[in-house]
């Protein structure tokens, strides 16, 4: 049995008490049947609190609105979600150690959690070995596929590569040469490995690339740079993290690279709330990808942005990683109804086909393990929100991207034996 | 010759911001041998008045100013940092010098703590502390001497830091309750924004240079001018350089070396502090700004020789100018048909990672030739 009931002790019923409390709104309280407990792994302190704290309060209001609709029914029995959330300390070892804890000491049946790719690959091993489950909800480079992780941010090929299309045919840059600037780490290197391969197909000419190590915000060698190779504007791709971009931004403007001047910036890594950080004064006229933006203009993306800023004050924004935070909850939700039990292997089978109306659209669960989401292209304006340019239709996700070369014409399949994590197609 | 001029402004643009960081280093680790692993803590202490003051200059009254505050959070991030650095130096350094490990242990403690408070308490509050601090350290000081060499002065200076801590509070009160941003503690990282007049670029014989760069060039000259005529012409400047080269001697014949230590700490921090101003005008300002730059100064002091400010100003704009060279792949577009495999290795240098290894790997090579320094000190002191 994976569910724990009220045998939770310390610290665990502690936190569990006080989140109870403030649950509030829930008409039903008090009349489930049970209650399941599930896990929230993410960065409370270090360097990625910032980013990772948000994800928590969305994964927080999910399980709340959940159970003010009466909870998860599964058998016939209704149950309340309980949560211990832990903090990973921006440390990819304690990612490792706390899924350990969760797993084997709290028996939670799930784990909501990580961010950066490099905690996602410090709990591999650990959910593989036990045979646990983890939901992931950032997009990423992809080129992983585990039977054990349930990714519900975009594959390259649902951000980036639309992205760089828009750049290339359509953007004010049009048939422009590319730079690309990234942070020295996997992302950026691998999602430009694939943006090369791409800018190549389509004709274009990529003229220069640097990476930043972390940590690091002298951009000046890298603006001489771009003077250099793009004397005359042209679209530069953008994957630095967190602060650097605050550094960039600030030092190109003064350097005169600006839409203005014919430079166009394409970001993949600064939402909502990165544009609130580093000033809309600096992004406007440049660009973002993304699944979700605060600015859809439906009524589920209304609702999401809404009940959000009832829930944790009317100055917070929602971004595209908190839209996949809330889907994986949801989603996960529908899986465990479905297969009747919250064992992993039932829920796993069930998972894959479930299909949510999520704050962005429609979204599926594909067999790898992925969503099929919606691209959008949006163009940062001076209120600090994105304006949408173009909305693909729904876009598979690829596991293993198809232009990367290591691992062109593979794929990932777990709901055939025969294929499993990566098959030649 | 405007790419000669492009690289040699881009390398000094570079080795400006190294400089300024590294300066109050310089003095603190040079002249008095700590090792203060709190320094880039102290510059991030300058950043974060840097935007206290960009946000305060926005209040009503202050608004016409508004353009000014650059100028103005200057000399009060001297003066923050200073104040912080002469607590540091009062209650902790005093009792460790001359047990160098103790002091990094020590200093790399007092580092985390501060990182810790900026993000914990609201910076309104922050404010407050340090002008509390700033009054109760000074007022004393200030009375006059009749009153000081009373019996009764433990009164009086109790009840100066009973006055300065009414003015603290006061004042975190004042200031929390008229900018919201400042009232409520936040780990977020923040912004300052350049002043209209310093954005944007300039134009000095065809060739475009962007301002905040400038700007920075400025004040690191103006602090090495400052600090050089301090330490060569004042008297204190003179106590100061008699001490570093013989306290006991200094001691005997009347220096009072516990001032001097205060004094000579108090500008290495208050520089920090001005550095802090410089580098919030090229990124964020968050907790951790300070160790982005700590690695930079102490590379610098020790390329530059220990103890010796020319050796400072050289090492740092060495390496600017050959982060710029290696980094931007210059040599190729100073030599272009150079032979293949030469080309090749500069290409792969040619991406700031790698410029980085670079560097390292080439002080590290110069250090095995010339262990302390462009400019050891030479004499009698170094011997014992």
């Amino acid at each position: 049995m994976r569910i724990s009931r009220r045998i939770l002790a310390g610290l665990a019923t502690a936190s569990l008490a006080v989140t109870a409390t403030s649950c509030g709104g829930g008409g039903t309280s008090g009349s489930f049947d049970d209650t399941v407990t599930v896990g929230i792994l993410h960065s409370l302190s270090g360097t990625m609190a910032i980013s990772e704290s948000t994800l928590v309060d969305t994964e927080k209001m999910a399980i709340e609105e959940i159970n003010a609709a009466g909870g998860v029914n599964v058998g016939g029995k209704s149950y309340k979600i309980e949560y211990i959330v832990e903090d990973g300390a921006s440390d990819w070892p304690t990612f490792a150690e706390k899924s350990k804890k969760l797993i084997d000491q709290d028996g939670v049946p799930v784990v909501f959690g990580g961010w950066t790719s490099a905690s996602r690959k410090a709990m591999l091993p650990v959910y593989e070995s036990k045979d646990a489950f983890l939901y992931y909800p950032i997009q990423y480079e992809a080129q992983e596929c585990s039977n054990n992780i349930f990714y519900t941010g975009a594959t390259p090929n649902q951000q980036s590569e639309p992205a760089t299309d828009f750049m290339y045919k359509r953007s004010p840059a049009a048939g422009g040469d590319f730079f690309l600037v990234g942070s020295d780490y996997v992302f950026p290197r691998t999602s430009n490995t694939i943006t090369k391969a791409q800018v190549k197909q389509l004709g274009g000419k990529v003229v220069g690339e640097d990476y930043l190590p972390l940590g690091n915000t002298e951009v000046a060698p890298i603006i001489s740079k771009i003077k250099k190779a793009l004397p005359d504007g042209g679209i530069i791709i953008n994957t630095l993290n967190g602060d650097q971009n605050v550094a960039f931004f600030k030092q190109i403007q003064d350097a005169g690279i600006t839409p203005s001047s014919g430079y166009y910036v394409m970001n993949y890594s600064i939402a909502e709330e990165e544009i609130s950080t580093i000033g809309p004064e600096f992004l406007e006229g440049h660009y973002g990808a993304w699944n979700y933006m605060m600015s859809i203009d439906t009524p589920a993306s209304k609702k999401f942005a809404k009940s959000f800023k009832k829930r944790w004050g009317a100055d917070r924004v929602v971004a595209d990683p908190q839209e996949s935070a809330y889907n994986m909850v949801y989603l996960w939700k529908q899986a465990v109804e479905d297969a009747g039990t919250f064992d992993d292997n039932a829920v796993r089978e069930a998972l894959v086909g479930q299909k949510f109306d999520a704050p962005q659209g429609p979204v599926e669960v594909m067999p790898n393990h992925h969503l099929s989401q919606t691209v959008r292209i949006g163009e940062i304006n001076a209120e600090g929100g994105f304006t949408i340019l173009e909305e693909t239709g729904v876009v598979l996700p690829q596991a293993w991207n198809q232009k990367h070369p290591s691992s062109k014409g593979f794929a990932c399949d777990w709901t055939d034996p025969s294929k499993g994590e990566k098959y030649k197609l | 010759m405007e790419l000669l001029l492009d690289s040699l402004f881009n390398g000094v643009a570079i080795g400006s911001v190294l400089l300024v960081a590294a300066l109050g280093l310089a003095i603190v680790f040079g002249l008095m041998g700590v090792i203060n692993l709190a320094h880039g803590e102290l510059m991030m202490l300058g950043a974060y008045t840097t935007y206290v003051t960009q946000l305060i200059f926005k209040l009503p009254i202050l608004k016409p100013f508004y353009n000014s505050y650059i100028i103005v959070s200057i000399f009060l991030a001297f003066i923050v940092s200073g104040v912080v650095g002469i607590l540091l130096e009062k209650t902790i350094i005093r009792k460790l010098y001359g047990s160098p490990l103790e002091t990094l242990l020590a200093t790399w403690g007092v580092s985390l703590i501060l990182q810790q408070f900026v993000r914990s308490v609201p910076l309104a509050y922050g404010t407050g502390l340090v002008i509390s601090l700033l009054i109760g350290l000074f007022l004393p000081t200030s009375f006059p001497s009749k009153i000081k060499e009373s019996i009764n002065f433990k009164y009086f200076k109790f009840s100066s830091w009973i006055f300065a801590a009414l003015t603290g509070v006061l004042t975190g009160s004042v200031i929390s309750s008229s900018v919201s941003k400042l009232s409520r503690a936040s780990a977020r990282n923040v912004d300052v924004t350049a002043p209209s007049w310093m954005r944007g670029q300039v134009e000095i014989i065809g060739t475009a240079f962007p301002k905040t760069r400038l700007m920075i060039i400025v004040i690191t000259l103006i602090s090495v001018i400052a600090i050089t005529l301090f330490l060569n012409q004042s008297a204190w400047g003179m106590r100061i350089r008699a001490v570093t080269q013989n306290r006991q001697m200094s001691d005997c014949l009347g220096i009072s070396t516990e001032k001097v230590d205060i004094i000579t700490f108090g500008i290495g921090s208050g520089l920090a502090g001005v550095a802090g101003v410089a580098v919030s005008l090229l990124g964020s300002v968050g907790p951790n700004v300070g160790g982005n730059y700590i690695v930079g100064c102490f590379m610098v002091v020790v390329l530059g020789g220990v103890g010796n400010l020319l050796g400072t100003v050289l090492a740092s704009f060495g390496i600017g100018i050959m982060t710029d060279l290696i980094g931007a792949g210059r040599l190729l577009s100073i030599w272009p048909d150079m032979p293949l495999p030469l080309s090749n290795t500069i290409n792969f240098f040619a991406t700031t990672s790698m410029a980085r290894v670079m560097i390292f790997a080439l002080i590290v090579i110069f250090l095995q030739f010339k262990p302390t320094g462009l400019f050891p000190q030479k004499g009698r002191m170094v011997e014992n």
